[in-house]
This record gives C-alpha cells, structure tokens and sequence, in this order.
C-alpha cells in the first residue's frame, strides 16, 4: 500500500517538475537571445543609427544608420496589418454571424485559412514576384505591402476566428431579438466584444509582417532611402540586418546584432501598447458566460 | 371565459438534424395573460419559445413546418423580414445577457437601430423603461458604466428594460429567474404581474410553483407534444390528461 502511495507522489513530483523545466527552458531562452543580441550589438548600438540613413560605405562600416529600414519596416507592416483587417474581418464575420458556425462554407474558408497559414512566406514572394513581372511591376512600397498583407491574412483572419467563434450564442440572439437585422447585430455588437481579441490578432499579424525577410526580398526591393512614395523600392530592418551579418567584417556584423535588439525592442513595445489598450477596449465585453 | 387570441400556432413540427423536438402543435396563446409552458427539460419548452420569434433559425440543422401567426400573420411567409416580428417580442433569455456596452446604450440600442437619434427624448426612454423593469433608483448614477458591472439579477432587470424599450407586444420569457436569487426572481415576478395588463407574456418554467403563481394560462409540453393546454386555473386544479396530473403531483419530472 505504503509503496503504490510513494510511486503516486513521485510521479506527481516528476510531471510537476518536469512542467517547470520546460517553462524555465521557455522563459530562459528568450533572456538567452535577448541578451545575447543586446551584448554583441551594444559596441555598435548609438543614437545616430537611429536617426540616420545608411550612406555610402554603411555596408563595409562607414557612417550611417538604419532609419529608412525602420520607417520601411514600419510601413510595410502597418500598411499590411491594416489591409489585412479590413480583409479579414468581413470574412470572419460573414461565416461566423451571417452563416451559421459550422456551414460547409465556413468550414471549406476555414480550411483555407490554414492551408494559405502553412505556405512558406518565400513562396509568396514567389508569387507576388510573378506577378509584379505579369503587370511590369518593378520591386517597391507597395508590392511589398500587398504580398505582406497576403502573408498576415491567414494569421489574422485565424485570430479574429478564434474569438468570434468564443462570442456567446446569447449576446447574438439578444440583439437579434430586439430586432436588430444581422448586419447590425454583427458590426455593432459582435464587433464590441471581440475588440481586444481583434487587436491581439493584429499584434501577431504585424510581428510577424514586420520580421518578415523572405516575402519582401523579392518584392519591396532595397534601398538606402527613406522612400517618398509607394512606387519606391524600401529596405526593411530583417533584410538589413541580413546584408550586414553576411558582411565579413566584425563592426559591421555588430550593427545587424543592434539593428537586430532595436527590432525587438520595437516589437516588444508595440506588443505593450496593445495590451494597453486592449484592456481599455475590453471595458464592456460580457465574460460571465 | 372569452379570450382574444394573440399568438396562434397550428401543426408545427420542429426536428433537428433527425431528432424531433416538436410534434404537430396547435395551440392558441390569449392576449394581455400570462402563458406559462410547463414540462420536464428537453421536452421542447424553449424551441417552442423561440420559435415564436424566429431565433430558431439560428439552431444548426434545424427543420421547422407548420404556422405560427401573430397578430393573423403568418411569421414564415417566405421573404418576411424576420426583425419585423422580433420587434414584437421582447425576449428575457435563461441567463442575461447584457450588451457588450454600457447600462444606458443597452436600453438605448433597441430605439437607435429603428431610427430614433434625438438624445433627449432617447434619454427619457431610457429613463422611463429602466423604471418600469424597477432598475432606476440603482443604476441612475453610472448609466454610462459597463453593463457587466451589474449584478446577475440587475442585468436581466435591465435585458427587461432593453427589451421594453423596443415597444413590443409581447414579452418571451424563457426561465428567466432560474440563473437568479430568490429574491431578484421575485422582483421579476412582480414586475411580470405589473406588466401583464399591457403585454402578452409567454414563459418557459420547469418551476411549478412559479406557474402557479403567475399563470393565467397553462401550456403543458411532454416529449415534444403538446399534453393539455388551458386556463391556469383549470389545468393545475383539475388536469384532463393523466401525464398532467403525474407532471402537477411530482410524480414524474
């Protein structure tokens, strides 16, 4: 009897400890790479890489800095995560309130959804490259934006999915019942609940539009430009910090090291406000169900 | 005893998928009472509720023939806007279920979405339906808080506000008190007795005693069938059917 109990306890030791390493292992390797770039890039990390653009030599370790990759980043991610919602979104909310939750429909989008989720972002960039070459597109802003977008539509529509579908069958029918057609009931009650589920959705569609090197390499181009219009070809920090680390010289491969921790440090923030403000947003949202 | 009839349902069959939830219902549901339909749970209390204002539509494979008319209108003629007829109903859900939004736009939301934009006179609406569903006196101060800030029986007094606010005829109830305290289910009691000389009520209640109190007239459901309907009185005192009289005696439940 006495030795069944000891086994019982010890397995329940093991598997707890066993949850714990892992979450150590987790939370370990994220100090681990923080550091890691924060320690090899903080020789070459300065203010004025902040505000400048790259000049010549910036490549062999001349003067310079990265600002047009952030600003070519950030537009490139903002633009996409925006086109990306007004996508999703309808589409979300057409097969989940218009139609009913499991129609063949939205079970047939759905799918899709995780087929287009698994497809390599080179492979958009393929795609967005055949295209550019059909219409005699030349590599730019706005190519870039527009294969990123394809790239952050399966991860938002997914998202936004996920929290509509949590949305309680009663909040619907109460709208409903009070005479609300479902176009209604749809944008102006749904659409209050799943807020802060929409901009977490957002969040992860940007951080992974603005990390993405494969599908802009093809398509947004490169420069050494802040670009003034949306025809222009526009660098981006993952590409940046790529042509520095092939360099073979050591002060340059610091600065992809800092242009690396700078694009953390972004995401990181970004990641922060949203939290902000999805607290705010989720002030009205019904969670007793 | 004459009643005028308000809500008038003949042969409805409702299945879903392949199991049959209601079968061949005829019934006539009187003007300006309280209907309570009575029966074990699962035995198509609530498909019937919501027949009535076409929720069930909602339901995944769900199969509805038959009529139901309200005011001598069919609600299943074909290209019939079903917000017409649920604009006649005001629906009290089994637990309420406020918008996602705050105490005032919740009774608002009702008047906005057919039209009314002037805030003062939206204002008094509110006012005067927060009221009558007895919430005024404690929410007045925070009308512009979160509703789910309110408690569990604070909220389905203000679903009954918002409800209210749509002007509807009717009022569908289905268990309304049974996610509430005894104390909040009796202030929604009485506000059902105040309200029933100007409504239609219709209320699901697996609660004997609460039909008891409330009734005027008795629907009573087994198995998807309709047993015996009548004048409260008469079916809870002398039932016809011996189903009914076991259901009444406890003896089946």
């Amino acid at each position: 009897m006495n030795i069944r109990k000891d086994r019982r306890f010890f397995e329940e030791k093991l598997i707890k400890g066993i949850m714990r390493f892992c979450a150590l292992l987790l939370a370990g390797l994220l100090i681990l790479i923080v550091t890691t770039i924060a320690v090899k890039g903080f020789s070459a990390l300065n203010l004025s890489m902040l505000v400048n653009t790259a000049k010549g030599g910036f490549y062999l370790g001349k003067e310079g800095g990265i600002l047009h990759a952030i600003i070519g980043s950030f537009c490139i991610a903002g633009g996409a995560t925006c086109l990306a919602f007004f996508i999703s979104t309808p589409i979300v909310l057409y097969i989940n309130v218009y139609r009913k939750k499991r129609s063949k429909l939205a079970e047939l989008i759905r799918f899709a959804f995780n087929v287009l989720w698994g497809i390599p972002s080179i492979v958009y960039g393929a795609f967005g490259f055949t295209c550019m070459l059909f219409l005699g597109l030349k590599a730019s802003l706005l190519a870039g934006i527009l294969v990123i977008t394809l790239v952050e539509i399966p991860i938002l529509a997914r998202g936004i999915d996920e929290v509509v579908q949590h949305v309680p069958i009663e909040i619907t029918q109460a709208a409903l019942s009070l005479g609300a057609t479902t176009g209604e009931t749809a944008w102006k009650v749904v659409i209050r609940q799943i807020l802060p589920g929409i901009i977490t959705a957002m969040l992860l569609a940007f951080g992974r539009g603005i990390g993405d090197a494969a599908a802009v390499l093809f398509t947004a181009g490169f420069s050494d430009y802040i670009p003034e219009s949306l025809m222009q070809p526009v660098a981006t920090l993952p590409l940046v910090i790529f042509f520095q680390l092939g360099t073979p010289f050591p002060s340059v491969q610091n600065r992809a090291y800092a242009s690396a921790f700078i694009l953390t440090l972004l995401v990181l923030s970004i990641s922060l406000m949203a939290r902000f403000f999805s607290k705010k947003l989720s002030r009205h949202r019904i969670d007793h169900m | 005893m004459h009643q005028q009839t308000h809500i008038e349902v003949k042969n409805l069959n409702v299945s879903y998928g392949d199991v049959k939830a209601l079968h061949n219902i005829t019934l006539a549901i009187p003007d300006k009472k309280i209907t309570a339909i009575i029966g074990p749970s699962g035995c198509g209390k609530t498909t019937l509720l919501k027949s009535f204002n076409r929720l069930l539509d909602l339901e995944e494979g769900v199969k509805i023939k038959g009529e139901i008319f309200v005011d001598k209108e069919n609600i299943f003629t074909p290209g019939l806007e079903p917000t017409h007829i649920r604009k006649k109903m005001g629906l009290l859900a089994q637990k309420p279920c406020p918008l996602p939004m705050s105490i005032f736009d919740n009774v608002a939301f009702g008047p906005r979405i057919h039209g009314l934009k002037n805030k003062r006179r939206l204002y008094g609406i509110v006012r005067y339906h927060l009221k009558q569903a007895g919430l005024w006196k404690e929410v007045k101060d925070r009308l512009y808080e979160p509703a789910s800030k309110l408690s569990i029986g604070q909220q389905q007094r203000l679903c009954l506000a918002r409800g209210l606010a749509v002007k509807p005829e009717i009022i569908l109830g289905d268990e309304p008190t049974s996610a509430l305290d005894p104390a909040s289910s009796k202030r929604i009691e009485e506000i059902f007795k105040m309200l029933k000389s100007r409504y239609t009520i219709v209320l699901v209640t697996h609660i004997l005693r609460q039909a008891k109190r409330l009734a005027d007239y008795i629907v009573f459901l087994y198995n998807g069938e309709l047993v015996e309907h009548g004048p409260a009185d008469v079916v809870l005192a002398h039932p016809q059917q011996p189903l009914t009289q076991e259901y009444i005696n406890g003896v089946v439940s």
